[in-house]
């Protein structure tokens, strides 16, 4: 990808998964066909305005993706927007492709009737972290509990 | 949490020179502005420049001059200058407390809530943080 490639941000289509499923660099590979799959059919049909998957093109390769949708009253929160998988290819990084990503998901969320994004980040994850935090995110009123079940 | 005055004066002085990289400020200005102690804060001043973050400008005009990078520096890698932001448990050392299990938990106690503030801390930028100052300062009708 040149640097003055045009980026575009799109409705993900079924031939962008194995750019997706090469781009995403969190868990075991292998898993990862069948996981992807199952998200683009639940949210990559773009005809529910609640699930939204969005990819990045550039130079006619696509170089990020992102993904959420509005959830209702899940521990009692009123609606809100969740951003769940966010990642940009290595070689794509710093070009502001992932603000445009989230400024875009941000905008469909809002004509999905929500006024708030919520996302969870591992903490040791400090590149996204930081990346959310630049994009005005702070500390949100719920803590994520959890303990291993012996 | 409760900052120490190095560390306070540190975030003032590196965030007000990292909002201009280009421009020099003397400890006067910076002390001025925030009503501190140019005596404290020239000494805050020479540890930054001994930890690269700022550099003394020498000659007439000079001053100070952020030489970090604002995209990558964090608020905690300002802080760890001076302190290290680890919560401490006054156990007193007459007594064989160490072992205890209530000594124990309590630790795990604070050591999750110095894992959760460098967290925060560690994944704030200056540009961030300065971005932050910026939409602060918009009078409420132009933030709607």
């Amino acid at each position: 990808m040149a640097m003055k490639d045009p980026i575009t941000i799109r409705n993900a289509v079924p031939d962008d998964l194995d750019a997706i499923i090469a781009i995403d660099d969190v868990g075991p590979k292998e898993e990862k066909p069948a996981y992807w799959r199952g998200i683009f059919e639940r949210y990559g049909k773009g005809e529910r305005n609640h699930r939204i998957f969005l990819v990045a093109e550039a130079g006619g390769k696509v170089v990020g993706f992102i993904t959420g949708e509005v959830r209702a009253w899940e521990f009692g929160s009123a609606p809100c927007g969740w951003v769940f998988a966010l990642a940009v290819a290595p070689e794509a990084r710093e070009t502001g492709i992932a603000k445009r990503m989230f400024e875009e998901i941000c905008g469909r969320l809002k004509q999905a009737g929500v006024t708030t994004v919520r996302t969870m980040v591992n903490r040791g994850n400090r590149v996204t972290l930081s990346f959310f935090r630049s994009q005005g995110m702070r500390t949100g009123p719920y803590i994520e509990l959890e303990r291993e079940i012996e | 949490m409760k900052l120490n005055k190095g560390s306070l004066f540190a975030l003032f002085a590196v965030l007000e020179l990292a909002a201009d990289p280009e421009r020099q400020l003397s400890t006067t200005d910076i002390a001025g502005k925030y009503g501190i102690s140019t005596h404290h804060l020239a000494k805050v001043m020479r540890q930054l420049v001994h930890s690269g973050l700022v550099q003394a400008v020498r000659g007439v005009g000079g001053g100070y001059r952020f030489a970090g990078n604002v995209g990558r520096t964090t608020l905690l890698d300002v802080i760890q200058v001076f302190e290290k932001l680890d919560s401490e448990l006054d156990v007193p050392g007459d007594t064989n407390l160490e072992g205890d299990p209530v000594v124990a938990e309590l630790r795990r106690i604070t050591g999750e809530i110095d894992d959760l503030t460098k967290a925060v801390l560690d994944t704030i930028t200056l540009e961030t943080a300065l971005k932050g100052t910026r939409r602060g300062r918009q009078p409420a009708a132009a933030a709607t």
